[in-house]
């Protein structure tokens, strides 16, 4: 039995076979899982669908005691959850690609790629059906009688395409590769030769690591942006937490508080399980310190405190609930400002309108979205203000009014509202200040309606 | 009246305002952000807020507290879930020096709003010379360890040309204060330009005639200006 064999052939050759339909979705998930608890061995790790997993180990080996036991770990832990794979260690990507299908090689040795690929066939360049037929039939049956002619007379006869997959399966050039999660720009590991169950253990694990990880920070003179802590637990499962700041930071304190918030407010806490065995401090954006010296300039020291308070809510609450507003160019009340987290951004600011002197507020300090329906009960003027409205369920009688403000939609932009608003600001008879606005007009093709858009102080 | 105000708010310490309604949140919400406009020197103002007050009552709108005279660029707005994130977030930030004044507002009385919740408060805001103002939307007075606690209210404004509501105009009423006799009121209009709070008691409130009032500051007991 091989791939890529009809049902009708398999079944002729074992008559009581079991099928069952491909499962490509389970599969790419199976894949999947298997890529993040390959994050263990190494932050860059790359999928390579339909089968076959990537992972970069320069650099990683001698923390497993050489690339052979390395090797060796991994087959076993695959085979303790009943997974059979097949491992090549090469000096490049596609190199041990080939050799994992099609070769009989396990660990290429250092320089030795081109050495190693020469018997494989040609089948593993993984060609058009029609250039892998062409191959065949010039005579041309391993990748070592490709190597010994001249590239340039395949990038005449095929493609350019072909030549770099030559040259990438010898190891001489080297494929771009996407890992599956972005690669950290610093990171710092701690192994546990006995999985550690208990918060505690967890908690001063990742204190040792952070200041490791701001030590490496003081050496590059950098500072954490964002920084992940990632729990790799025995079982496989990997429980990443992420943080962020809002100024580039090195203090442990700060980024442990930092941690602390976020760990205290998760719904569902980290679990270990039967415990790690593996935990990574990873930084995904660092910047310079240098155009944030730490200056004795107080308004500067002002700023670092509002800004790590900042980040500590966001920790806490999550980026979307620490809030700044920024001022939009638009007449539509409802997107003339636009909210940002600050932890993302502490310092924006934008050019705000000064009120003109003498001018009471024009618009509302506080505004319903959307805007609510209100019942007219009483109105003077078709086209003037209410003499009376009601609101959820009370009457309110209008005593002052303003208006109106006509606010055109603009129609240019998607989501914006239909009909021409006029709106007027109205104070009650207990000196409340809304702000009302009368969408359409009457003699139209649909009656107006009113509705309640915001509270003045 | 200002001078009273500003001298007892700038110092450290938890102050309750409640609504006189349920319908003059805003206004006393406004009250509260005006307030914390003139204790906090010119630092940021941290606004905790409770997720329900901006569904009930409306969110935060920056154009509008520009007009107040709030430069949204000084603000910082956190929206928590409930009650104790809400408490849980107003500490955190009025033990930061560096924060002008902490509005915090939850919603209606949460559980874990208790005596012992409101000392803590107290102290942080105490040690850090931060300023605490607590708007109580649609709750009701408990027991507290707050420095004072006000009642505020939408107050008539004195209307401009054509019957245009006016300046913000508060009916406040003093209910509690460690250092005097409670139970004073007045009417004030926030004047955005010279930021100040001008009496308008003596006028009558329910005037339509659209005369401007002009008063001068009152002179409230001097005993205040030195309270914290």
């Amino acid at each position: 039995m091989t791939a890529g064999m009809t049902l009708a052939d398999a079944r002729a050759r074992i008559p009581d076979l079991w099928v069952e339909t491909a499962d490509t979705r389970g599969d790419a998930a199976l894949l999947d899982a298997i890529a993040e608890d390959c994050d263990r061995i190494s932050p860059v790790v790359m999928v390579d669908p339909p089968d076959g997993l990537l992972i970069d180990i320069t650099g990683c080996d001698h923390l497993f005691g050489g690339e052979a036991a390395l090797r060796l770990g991994f087959s076993r832990r695959m085979q303790r959850a009943g997974l059979h794979v097949r491992t090549v260690i090469a000096g490049a990507a596609d190199t041990a690609r080939a050799l994992v299908r099609f070769g009989r090689i396990a660990i290429v040795p250092p320089g030795g790629d081109v050495q190693a690929v020469r018997s494989l066939p040609v089948a593993a360049l993984a060609l058009p059906d029609l250039q892998h037929l062409t191959l065949l039939r010039a005579g041309l049956k391993t990748i070592g009688e490709l190597a010994d002619r001249p590239s340039r007379l395949f990038a005449a006869r095929f493609s350019e395409a072909m030549t770099l997959k030559l040259a990438r399966i010898q190891g001489l050039a080297d494929p771009s590769l996407a890992p599956r999660r972005p690669i950290p720009a610093l990171w710092v590991e701690r192994r546990f030769a006995d999985p550690i169950g208990r918060n505690e253990d967890a908690e001063a694990a990742l204190a040792e690591l952070m200041s490791e990880l701001c030590s490496r920070l003081r050496e590059h003179d950098k500072g954490a942006r964002a920084v992940e802590a990632s729990f790799f637990r025995t079982d496989g499962a990997v429980r990443r937490i992420a943080i962020q700041t809002g100024r580039p930071v090195r203090q442990e304190s700060v980024l442990l508080r930092l941690f602390r918030e976020k760990l205290d407010a998760l719904t569902d806490p980290v679990d270990p399980g039967f415990g790690f065995d593996m935990i990574r401090l990873s930084i995904h954006s660092a910047d310079s310190l240098a155009s944030l010296q730490e200056s004795f300039d107080g308004r500067e020291a002002e700023l670092n405190e509002i800004s790590d308070l900042a980040a500590r809510l966001s920790a806490r609450l999550g980026a979307g609930r620490v809030i700044r507003f920024l001022p939009e160019d638009t007449h539509d009340p409802d997107r003339a400002t636009r909210a940002v987290p600050v932890a993302f951004d502490p310092v924006a600011s934008g050019t705000w309108p000064t009120p003109a002197a003498g001018e009471p507020p024009m618009r509302p300090s506080q505004i319903f979205r959307p805007p609510q329906h209100i019942k007219i009960t009483l109105v003077e003027a078709p086209d003037g203000p209410p003499r009376r409205f009601t609101w959820r369920k009370k009457e309110y009688e209008v005593k002052r009014a303003e208006g109106p403000e006509r606010i055109m939609p603009e129609w240019w932009r998607a989501g914006a509202f239909d009909r021409t608003r006029d709106y007027y600001r109205v104070e009650d008879s207990g000196g409340r200040r809304f702000w009302i606005f009368r969408a359409g007009a009457y003699g139209g093709n649909t009656a107006p309606e009113w509705y309640l858009h915001g509270m003045f102080a | 009246m200002d001078i009273a105000l500003g001298g007892g708010m700038t110092r450290g310490g938890l102050h309750e305002i409640f609504a006189a309604t349920m319908m003059d949140e805003p206004s006393a919400a406004a009250f509260t952000i005006t307030l914390a406009l003139r204790a906090s020197n010119e630092k940021p103002i941290v606004w905790v807020r409770q997720d329900f007050v901006g569904l009930e009552m409306g969110e935060v709108y920056a154009p509008g507290l520009n007009e107040l005279g709030l430069s949204p660029d000084r603000l910082i707005l956190v929206q928590a879930r409930d009650g104790p994130d809400v408490l849980r977030a107003a500490e955190e930030a009025a033990r930061c020096s560096s924060v002008g004044a902490v509005v915090v507002e939850p919603w209606g009385n949460p559980k874990t709003l208790n005596l012992v919740a409101t000392r803590r408060l107290s102290l942080a805001s105490m040690r850090s010379e931060v300023p605490l103002l607590m708007m109580r939307a649609g709750g009701a007075p408990i027991p507290s360890a707050a420095t004072t606690r006000w009642n505020v209210g939408a107050a008539h404004s004195t209307c401009l040309e054509a019957e245009a509501p006016g300046n913000p105009a508060f009916t406040v009423s003093l209910l509690r204060d460690r250092s005097s006799a409670p139970g004073r009121k007045w009417v004030v209009e926030w004047d955005r330009d010279r930021r100040v709070f001008k009496d308008i008691s003596s006028a009558p409130s329910t005037t339509l005639s659209g005369g401007m009032v002009s008063l001068p500051v009152s002179r409230l007991p001097e005993a205040r200006a030195g309270t914290g």
